[in-house]
């Protein structure tokens, strides 16, 4: 290696570190707990269900987990008008 | 109280089937009746590592399956006395083992035993699933590598969904084992740090392994390191991480050459 190529050479390990975090962030979602995502879903979807009707393919769960803190995010369309489920 | 602590990782070649010999020879020496178990059937290795390959008679298949009695197939170590080996069987593969067979083995070794020490083989089919299905504890051993790393954190994943204990809601406690690290290589911005994988794995550490041509030594000898080299900077490591898998708090340091570098604290305490 030349003077200057030593000079001008970067580290390899924030590399590693930064792909690692975001290829893990994404494998994470789908594949941390296999099924838990979904049996949430169902779950909670029994519940409201009990209270309100609401449209099944308008609820979004998402489980994440970064630095020790896992988070469940659920984000449920209402109808314009919540009625009380027949 | 018995505890089964599984010895895992996802990827091959990181040092699985060394630290479980490293650390059981540490554990008996402690004083604690230890049983090591290789699950890697098809594959065995521990029995090379410890230099008992000439031992090996009965095996965990042939108790599984029935065919011999657990005494038979334990092979107490000629040189530390509180250590057995239970060995895998050379001839067969996985599906020889059964999950009702495997739960059997471990509820009788649970009896003898203060520390039962699962040699996870690589890889998430049933091998490696058996060997974490009963764990009260797991050790994950990564590299300072990006492959390990991901296969770590898959690992983490299958501990915290596949074990009896996540599936009845106990906690199922982790300990990060770094094993192959180079401070000077890290220091150059060349490997990844502990604090980097760390922060990626979000488990405690346990401690961590330099890498040292001790470590090939000593399974040229069939002694793991603590024992045929128990000064070195590895073995200091693994006698380490064994005291602190035993509940004692100390601070976990990378044991380098050089004197001034000796005690570098990473300010962050094991479980």
């Amino acid at each position: 290696m030349n003077l200057l190529g030593f000079l001008q050479r970067k580290p390899s390990a924030p590399v590693a570190r930064e792909r690692l975090q975001i290829l893990l962030a994404h494998e994470r979602a789908t594949n941390g707990r296999p099924g838990l995502t979904n049996l949430l879903k169902d779950e909670i979807l029994a519940v409201i269900k009990k209270h309100v009707a609401i449209d099944p393919e308008k609820v979004q769960v998402k489980l994440d987990s970064q630095g020790g803190v896992s988070t469940l995010e659920i984000d449920i369309e209402m109808p314009a008008r919540a009625k009380p489920a027949a | 109280m018995a505890t089964v602590l599984v010895v895992t990782s996802g990827k091959g070649g990181v040092g699985k089937t060394t630290s479980t010999a490293a650390l059981g020879v540490a554990l008996a020496q402690a004083g604690q009746s230890t049983v090591v178990i290789d699950f890697d059937v098809g594959l065995r290795n521990l029995d090379l590592v410890l230099g008992a390959e000439r031992r090996v008679v009965f095996d965990l298949v042939n108790v599984v399956q029935g065919e011999a009695k657990l005494a038979q197939a334990l092979i107490r170590d000629k040189r530390v006395e509180t250590l057995s080996l239970l060995a895998a069987s050379q001839t067969r593969d996985k599906d020889a083992l059964t999950e009702d067979g495997v739960a059997r083995v471990i509820d009788e070794l649970r009896e003898k035993f203060d520390w039962i020490v699962c040699d996870s083989p690589a890889g998430i089919e049933k091998g490696a699933g058996l060997a974490m299905r009963f764990a009260d504890r797991a050790l994950v051993v990564t590299n300072p590598e990006v492959s390990s790393v991901r296969d770590s954190d898959r690992i983490v994943g299958l501990l915290d969904s596949k074990t009896l204990r996540a599936e009845r809601g106990e906690k199922m406690e982790k300990h990060l084992l770094v094993t192959r690290y180079d401070p000077a290589r890290a220091e150059r911005g060349d490997m990844m740090k502990v604090e980097d994988i760390l922060e990626i794995l979000a488990i405690p550490l346990i401690g961590v392994i330099p890498d040292s041509e001790e470590v090939l030594k000593a399974s040229n000898l069939g002694a793991p390191v603590t024992l045929s080299a128990p000064s070195s900077l590895p073995a200091r490591a693994y006698l380490e991480a064994a005291r602190r898998l035993r509940g004692e708090t100390i601070d976990v340091t990378v044991p380098t050459e050089k004197k001034s570098l000796i005690g570098r604290l990473f300010g962050r305490r094991v479980a």
